[in-house]
């Protein structure tokens, strides 16, 4: 009996679980283990504050795992890659064969001084990339209606880089229908250069703030929140002043990660990019937000990721080389506001693309330009997530990024 | 992809002028570098520098200044003083790295 062991039953993981349930033969055993049996479609939290209901973004995890596979809840404490065993929080061990681990990110309120141990926490400083925060945003939102509210991100990596700036032009419409939008002064803030960082993006998009009368604070490196003066501090002495605050915390991995000594100094697994294999142990590949592979942490590189990891995992158990080589495809529909979204897709090496996705049936979507269809798209991929995409079954679009139908950026 | 040329060095660039092979920089070129936008490259500003290219070998992306500060044990208030206003970026330019970036 080959015994496959699975940490962390979201995005990556379930897929994994149902990926391998199809292709893994019956002296195969599959646990995967969580330490809750909530699943939720994190996309969603974007909307929380906006229209969507909390409790429609949650799941039972269990319903999207594979028949076969069993399901322990628990925290995991440690793992110990020498003697092949997880051990949890009850000090139960479990033995593998072969480990996954799929354990994501975790936003780190904690570590801005004044953002979780400050007293305007949840009250005028908040946040959306958790169930809890994204409810308790939706309830700020609909009471501020003057002052100066900042969208920031605090540091590099978060899950889905472009959310915060979804989330101001999310917030830049939700005001202009209030119709207030005149007494809502909206700023971006962010450690990077700018809103758009690669030039195709900054050429195509860079106007996109400015027409919305969105400010842009950039380089800004955050030292601290100063509650009492509702300030915003960076490290070179600027200070933006709010009524309200919504930030992006900083992420690392899990704790069980950092306690291993499997992660970096972030607890982000270092592994092979192309194939996903852990660099320092053969017998664990790392799915999803918890590696440390140099693209967006984001549900479409876990998906494109686990789809071409299945072939790699059935080679690394036969002893065979890899096959498959991921490219670091991304693809991700940006809310750009006014009932439009954006659509990008770039890899490792590619800057986001122009042109058209070919998508059959839906027919093209429009790259890097907003429209209605990709707001449109943006919506109904809640369905394919939990209907396809969690189960395993193929989307019409292929892992690796494919150049028909696109144009790349022109070399100057 | 474009070449620029600084008292008869030349080096590959990307568009807003990082340098896009790490085998082309050298000490030398920074101390160059650093003087177009008014430091004096002593050993204090290199030592962070020297941190990047090695911890970018190992990882293959440039450090963010968190992972400065928790594995290189730099002072983020300190590389503030020497690079004034934009550090992660003009560090990231002196040391031959690609800039920090987002997905877009």
């Amino acid at each position: 009996m080959n015994r496959l062991l699975i940490l962390g039953a979201g995005t990556a993981g379930t897929m994994a679980a149902n990926h391998l349930a199809k292709a893994l033969d019956h002296d195969w055993s599959i646990t995967v283990v969580d330490r809750d049996v909530d699943h939720h479609y994190q996309p969603g939290y974007l909307f929380v504050p906006f229209w969507m209901d909390p409790d429609r973004v949650v799941k039972d995890r269990r319903d999207f795992l594979p028949g076969r596979a069993t399901f322990r809840q628990e925290a995991v404490r440690l793992v110990h890659p020498g003697r092949r065993q997880v051990e949890l929080e009850s000090g139960d061990l479990l033995d593998y064969d072969w480990l996954v681990i799929a354990s994501g990110a975790v936003p780190r309120p904690d570590l801005v001084p004044g953002m979780a141990d400050g007293s305007l926490w949840r009250e005028a400083v908040h946040e959306f990339y958790t169930h809890e925060g994204a409810t308790a945003l939706r309830a700020a939102l609909a009471r501020f209606d003057s002052g100066r509210l900042l969208v920031h991100v605090s540091e590099m990596p978060i899950k889905c880089p472009v959310a915060p700036l979804e989330f101001a032009f999310l917030a830049e419409d939700h005001y202009r229908r209030r119709r207030i939008r005149h007494q809502v002064d909206i700023t971006y803030v962010t450690p990077l250069d700018g809103a758009f960082t690669k030039p195709v993006a900054s050429a195509e998009l860079g106007g996109l703030l400015e027409d919305r009368s969105i400010r842009l604070a950039a380089d800004f490196a955050v030292e601290r929140i100063d509650d009492e003066r509702r300030r915003l501090v960076a490290y070179d002495g600027r200070e933006l002043p709010f009524d309200l605050l919504v930030t992006v915390p900083p992420h690392t991995g899990q704790q069980f990660v950092v306690d291993s000594g499997l992660g970096d100094d972030a607890g982000f697994v270092p592994v092979d990019k192309h194939t996903l294999r852990s660099r320092e142990h053969e017998r664990i590949f790392v799915l999803g937000d918890a590696s440390d592979i140099p693209t967006s942490k984001a549900g479409s590189v876990a998906h494109f990721a686990t789809e071409l990891f299945v072939d790699n995992f059935l080679a690394a158990v036969e002893g065979r080389p890899l096959p498959n080589s991921f490219d670091g495809h991304a693809n991700c529909f940006v809310e750009s506001g006014r009932g439009q979204a954006l659509l990008l897709d770039f890899n490792y090496d590619t800057q986001p693309l122009k042109g058209a996705f070919p998508v059959p049936i839906a027919g093209p979507m429009r790259l890097l330009t907003p429209s209605r269809a990709n707001h449109l798209g943006k919506l109904a991929f809640e369905q394919l997530y939990w209907k396809v995409l969690l189960p395993g079954h193929r989307l019409p679009v292929t892992a690796h990024l494919s150049m028909a139908g696109k144009k790349p950026a022109e070399e100057h | 992809m474009p070449t620029n040329t600084l008292n008869g060095r030349s080096f590959a660039v990307d568009e807003e002028g990082f340098l896009t092979d790490r085998d082309q920089w050298s000490e030398e070129l920074a101390t160059e570098l650093a003087a177009l936008i008014g430091i004096e490259l002593d050993e204090e500003h290199l030592a962070p520098l020297r941190f990047m290219r090695e911890d970018s070998a190992r990882t293959g992306v440039t450090p963010t200044l968190r992972r400065m500060q928790t594995v290189g044990g730099f002072d983020i208030k300190a590389l503030f003083g020497l690079y004034p206003g934009k550090p992660a970026k003009k560090m990231a330019w002196l040391a031959g790295l690609r800039k920090p970036v987002g997905c877009v």
